[in-house]
């Protein structure tokens, strides 16, 4: 079953590779990995941590990946957000080759990795300090416009009235509701999420669930979302893709066609129910054949 | 009353329930002060001779706070060096270790071979013995930096000085202190150290003198002198401490 969709297949053949300056052939796609690879280490040592992987989504778009640890999720995050290099193929974002052109990223993390020495507004206000142009900005906006934007964010998240506390004065998910806001205050085009939720309890997952929605409803970032929660993929994204682990690589690029705004009472109808079984089927038959 | 100034009051009454200890076993069995000076005795010593001494204790403040304030600087200079690369780290790790297990003492003679008896080597010596606290806390704290909240600063893309300024530096602080703490009472040991050794100036070439001509009490009197200057500086850079980093002892901060 190691099924691309005709878009991605589609993707594949498009045509020549001249690195850089290359459209990808479609005007909506704003990441594409073309056959893309990560090896760590070489030899007999070396992790295929990514075997050839191919992937479009368009701008706005919200794509999950879900899959067993070790599969290569994170992988597929740190290569379109830059942090690493692919070690063959290639990676597009906004039309170029990654890190071609200036894209603002977001990222959250399961960890919420505030810094404790500065306060929550601070903190949510630390990419408008780093990214250009706010960059330049900073000294002159900070108490002014991009106080009341951190502001305006973290009331949106349901913060209000706490920019001033400091991290460890807030409950996990209320540090995760912040770290979520020092995601986007930059206006990111581009947001990874690792496992954002992973470490909430099921109910402030689920409201956080709602507020994200919220967030990429109004913002509309382009969003990659690491889950292992085949509920939450299928809650938040537009398009799941499932992995496989050893060497990680996509076996599964489905739509979510439920519509928007998506609730709750959703997740515990017929059909939401058959699209997490069918997931769940996808990851568990794999594992098994893996075991035969 | 709070349990905080019922362990202040306990401390302070240990204090002074230790030279009340120490003068009464003195009274009691008659030690005599050529050996062990009751602490009535150097108190008195210290007021009456304090003209002679005081001289001799700003050499050694001086000196310590010179040799400090050098070996800090130096030390936070390596240290960032070498916490901010692995590689710096791996490859100069070795010769600190080196550079660190070596008796300083030892090298107080070869500091008066180059320079002479007097400031230098004592300021030498605070130095060397200052630095390898502050390198190992500094380069500590931002070798531990999460990786997630770098992943965070790079997908920004964040220059290197923009990590080491906003997250690396703040996040050693705490570090920082706890070996600024230590490097103070490390400086005294090495300024006194060396003007035992080879000083003409300073309380620990006084002690000496005093020593040699069996004047105890007044050895005594620059111990204390010592403990005092070790002391006040130790406060001093532990409320410095608690005013820049709060933040890390934010368990006592909510109990409170």
């Amino acid at each position: 079953m190691t099924t691309l969709t005709g878009e991605a297949t589609g993707a594949q053949n498009s045509g020549e590779q001249d690195a850089g300056t290359r459209n990808s052939g479609f005007d909506d796609a704003f990441v594409e990995l073309q056959q893309a690879t990560v090896t760590y280490g070489g030899g007999e040592r070396a992790v295929h941590a990514l075997a050839e992987t191919s992937l479009r989504m368009g701008t706005g778009d919200f794509v999950a990946l879900v899959g067993p640890s070790g599969c290569g999720k994170s992988t597929i995050l740190k290569l379109v957000s830059g942090l690493i290099r692919a070690s063959t193929g290639l990676v597009f974002v906004a039309g170029r080759e990654v890190g071609a052109t200036p894209v603002r990223v977001g990222m959250a993390f399961q960890n919420p990795t505030l810094l404790p020495w500065m306060t929550i507004r601070d903190n949510v206000m630390l990419p408008l300090k780093i990214v250009p142009p706010f960059r330049a900005q900073y000294r002159s906006k900070r108490k002014t416009e991009f106080r009341d934007r951190a502001d305006a964010l973290l009331a949106q998240v349901g913060l209000a009235g706490f920019g001033d506390k400091h991290p460890w004065q807030l409950s996990g998910g209320m540090m995760q509701r912040a770290s979520l806001c020092r995601a986007l205050i930059h206006d990111p085009q581009l947001l990874m999420l690792d496992e954002p939720f992973g470490a909430l309890d099921q109910f402030t997952r689920e409201e956080l669930w709602s507020v994200m929605q919220n967030l990429w409803m109004t913002r509309r970032p382009t969003v990659i979302l690491v889950t292992h929660d085949l509920k939450e993929s299928a809650y938040l994204a537009n398009r799941i893709c499932v992995m496989r682990a050893r060497p990680g690589r996509i076996i599964e690029d489905r739509a979510v066609p439920f519509a928007r705004p998506r609730t709750i009472e959703m997740t515990y109808q017929p059909d939401f129910v058959a699209m997490t079984q069918h997931l769940r089927d996808a990851i568990f038959a794999k594992t098994v054949q893996e075991a035969a | 009353m709070s349990t905080e100034l019922k362990h202040r009051i306990a401390s302070a009454a240990l204090i002074i329930g230790f030279f009340l200890l120490w003068e009464f076993l003195c009274f009691a069995f008659k030690i005599s002060s050529i050996v062990l000076p009751r602490p009535s005795e150097i108190l008195v010593t210290l007021v009456e001779r304090m003209p002679a001494i005081w001289p001799h204790a700003a050499q050694t403040l001086y000196e310590t706070m010179i040799g400090f304030a050098l070996g800090v600087a130096i030390g936070v200079v390596i240290g960032v060096v070498v916490g901010s690369s692995k590689l710096a780290y791996d490859v100069a790790y070795p010769l600190l270790i080196g550079f660190s297990s070596i008796p300083k003492i030892a090298v107080v003679p070869i500091f008066v071979l180059w320079f002479g008896a007097g400031t230098v080597p004592a300021v030498l010596t605070a130095i060397i013995l200052c630095i390898f606290p502050v390198v190992v806390n500094v380069a500590t704290g931002l070798a531990t930096t999460e990786p997630e909240l770098e992943d965070v600063m790079r997908s920004l893309r964040a220059t290197k000085l923009d990590i080491l300024t906003n997250v690396g530096l703040p996040r050693t602080m705490p570090y920082f202190f706890a070996s600024l703490k230590i490097a103070i009472t490390q400086a005294f040991v090495g300024t006194v150290l060396a003007e035992t050794v080879a000083g003409n100036l300073g309380i620990g070439n006084f002690m000496l003198i005093a020593s040699s001509n069996f004047d105890v009490p007044l050895v005594f009197a620059g111990l204390l002198i010592l403990a005092v200057m070790g002391v006040g500086l130790y406060v001093v850079f532990s409320l410095i401490e608690m005013r820049v980093t709060g933040w890390a002892r934010r368990k006592e901060l909510t109990v409170a």
